[in-house]
């Protein structure tokens, strides 16, 4: 009774034990300040089971701060979050939450008895996702002698291990090598295929591309969201090729493969064809629209 | 070399625990061991017994202080149980002085006093016969080793946590806070305990310190201890946002625990001023029962005023580091329980409104 009123007091309600399963879990209206700072400004974000949600931005846009508070580590300033219970949630947070001091096998069995695996179950489900991902062989390596990929692996297998209904990954992949990255694909994809939602943020937009939905975020604002292929075709105007760098005010350009691509929003016929656009592009071209409503 | 220089300036004008704690702390400890510092004993607490106990007291000059008149069988329990440090019993061929061994500075103010009078006494020490430093410091360091493991270990082991960004972690896991806390705190309180029957087992058998007191007795009084020191040890951590940071905070409650709990200097010595800083200290209380037990074999009953303060000091300790462990593991500290109930379970779906600025 005390612990329901605290919760009520916090803005945490929660339904009975038999309440059905939502379909859809995630951030409605949410803002998040700190002191001053505005980091997350009335975002809304589902998280469906059995889909891949990715929260992209660059350095600062807010990405960290939606994934905690999808995880219910951070209450929102403003909006609401629902989150499955607490048993349903994996979380890998930005650092990891794995301890250098515990071997692989001493972390993970950690984490299975703090969310109550039975014992047996939990040995099963380890050996399972370290065999799949190359980790068997370092099981009774400390952690903090891992390298950088796979202790992401390891971060990735503990959120995992309570096969929650809600996966939310903090970068996964980011400072990762592309076999490594390959293998958490796996695990990622094999959570969602298991009927997880799954919610992770990446600076890198091949990787977003994958997802079944996008969410862009720049400066703590949803700058552009839906799938990948609707964030490309909502994008005005069209980009065109440049062969050397552009000269005036306020050119619409950037540098991408070594080319000069500019966008025109206005998408005026040019001397040149316009390009066939992807993620990148649209994003890109999101932030300039931003830059240039700006008074 | 200036870069360099530069550089530490801005380091340290950014971390004002250590720049305060090397402006300040200086300071303070000239001012606590300018006070606290004294061997001198001015004031000897002494009961009196048998029938001529007032011509006696009408003989007894300072630094003797009269503080009582018991039935000469009482004498001894006086100074057992700490309410005398000296006991002068009459009625025989010459009075007897019962001089409490135990309070090596008093005592040894008592034999000097004693020697320039002019009447023929009989004079036994108690508890400490020899007079030797090692039997009433044991004790004491003993508790200042519990400290150090208590305070010092267990402030770097939580601080550990929140640096290495798992605390963040365990937020969002199944485990109420107080199964964090007291997960976190046992594996030290099962060091200090190996630790402090190492350091006794080492003090009786090496330097031959005796265990008058009943084990259970000290053992208590140990358990009540290391449990506030853990508690500080929490609290430090609480508030530290590195390692570094929680050591200088640690060893700013060490200091004048060493150096006001009377195991250097008695109590009695200190400035009344600077002295009431003792009373706030645990190890004052656990200096009290560990030679109280171990060279006096005080019961229980005799050492109930440091046993209340200590468990009055540990309750208000833990309490504020169980708030502060909470606010840790926030918003889950302020989620339903585990095993609250229907409703209220972990596997049921919360939605999380808005409640303010995160911290």
């Amino acid at each position: 009774m005390k612990a329901a009123r605290a919760a009520r007091a916090a803005g945490i309600s929660r339904p009975s034990d038999g309440h059905p399963p939502r379909s859809a879990w995630g951030l409605s209206g949410v803002s998040v300040r700190y002191g001053h700072h505005l980091a997350l400004d009335g975002v809304t974000l589902r998280a469906v089971p059995g889909q891949i949600t990715a929260v992209v931005g660059g350095d600062g846009a807010g990405k960290t701060t939606l994934l905690r508070c999808a995880a219910g580590a951070l209450p929102p300033s403003d909006g609401r979050v629902s989150v499955p219970g607490i048993r349903q949630i994996g979380y890998l947070s930005p650092s990891g939450g794995i301890y250098p001091d515990l071997t692989v096998e001493e972390n993970l069995s950690f984490r299975a008895a703090a969310f109550g695996l039975p014992p047996a179950q939990a040995r099963a489900r380890v050996a399972e996702h370290l065999d799949r991902t190359g980790l068997a062989a370092a099981h009774a390596r400390l952690a903090g002698n891992l390298s950088g990929g796979m202790r992401k692996k390891l971060g990735v297998i503990a959120a995992l291990l309570p096969g929650p209904a809600l996966l939310v990954l903090d970068e996964p992949t980011t400072g990762v090598d592309p076999v490594s990255r390959a293998d958490l694909w796996w695990l990622i994809a094999q959570a969602a295929a298991g009927g997880a939602a799954v919610l992770f943020s990446t600076t890198y937009l091949d990787e977003a591309q994958r997802a079944g939905q996008v969410l862009v975020l720049d400066a703590g604002r949803p700058l552009a969201s839906g799938t990948a292929a609707e964030i490309v075709a909502a994008m005005p105007g069209v980009i065109r090729p440049l062969a050397a760098r552009p000269t005036g005010q306020r050119p619409l350009a950037w540098r991408r493969a070594g080319q000069w691509r500019v966008w025109d929003p206005a998408g005026t016929p040019g001397a040149s064809p316009a390009l066939s656009p992807d993620l990148q592009d649209a994003v890109v071209v999101a932030a300039l629209a931003r830059e240039e409503a700006r008074p | 070399m200036k870069a360099m220089i530069i550089k530490e300036f801005r380091q340290l004008r950014r971390d004002r625990r250590t720049l305060a704690m090397m402006i300040v702390m200086p300071v303070i400890l000239l001012v606590i061991l300018g006070y606290a510092a004294s061997f001198d004993v001015s004031r000897i607490p002494t009961v009196l017994a048998g029938p001529s106990a007032r011509q006696v007291a009408a003989l007894l000059r300072p630094p003797f202080e009269v503080v009582g008149t018991v039935p000469a069988a009482q004498a001894q329990s006086q100074l057992r149980d700490g309410h005398a440090a000296v006991a002068i019993v009459t009625g025989g061929a010459r009075p007897v002085v019962l001089i409490d061994g135990s309070q090596l500075f008093t005592a040894r103010a008592a034999e000097q006093a004693l020697a320039t009078m002019p009447a023929r006494l009989s004079v036994r020490v108690l508890y400490n016969p020899e007079l030797k430093t090692s039997d009433i410091m044991i004790p004491g360091i003993a508790g200042v080793i519990l400290v150090f493991i208590g305070t010092v270990i267990t402030s770097l082991g939580v601080v550990r946590e929140r640096q290495s960004g798992t605390l963040e972690q365990l937020a969002v896991m199944p485990l109420r806070p107080r199964d964090v806390f007291l997960g976190k705190i046992t594996p030290y309180f099962a060091v200090a305990a190996v630790d402090l029957a190492v350091v006794l087992a080492v003090g009786v058998a090496v330097f031959g310190v005796p265990f008058r007191g009943s084990p259970a007795v000290f053992a208590l009084g140990a358990l009540l201890f290391v449990f506030v020191t853990l508690g500080i040890g929490v609290l430090i951590s609480s508030v530290s946002q590195n390692q570094g940071q929680a050591i200088q905070l640690a060893i700013m409650t060490l200091l004048p625990q060493v150096l006001l709990s009377g195991l250097i200097f008695p109590l009695s010595s200190i400035v009344a001023g600077v002295r009431w800083i003792a009373y706030l200290l645990p190890l004052t209380y656990f200096n009290e029962i560990a030679r109280g037990v171990m060279l006096r074999a005080e019961p229980l009953t005799a050492l109930w005023q440091p046993f209340l303060y200590l468990a009055l000091l540990g309750a208000a300790v833990m309490t504020l580091a169980m708030l502060r462990f909470r606010s840790f593991l926030a918003p889950s500290a302020a989620a339903p329980e585990p095993d609250a109930g229907p409703g209220t379970g972990p596997d049921t779906e919360p939605v999380l409104a808005g409640t303010g600025e995160p911290s």
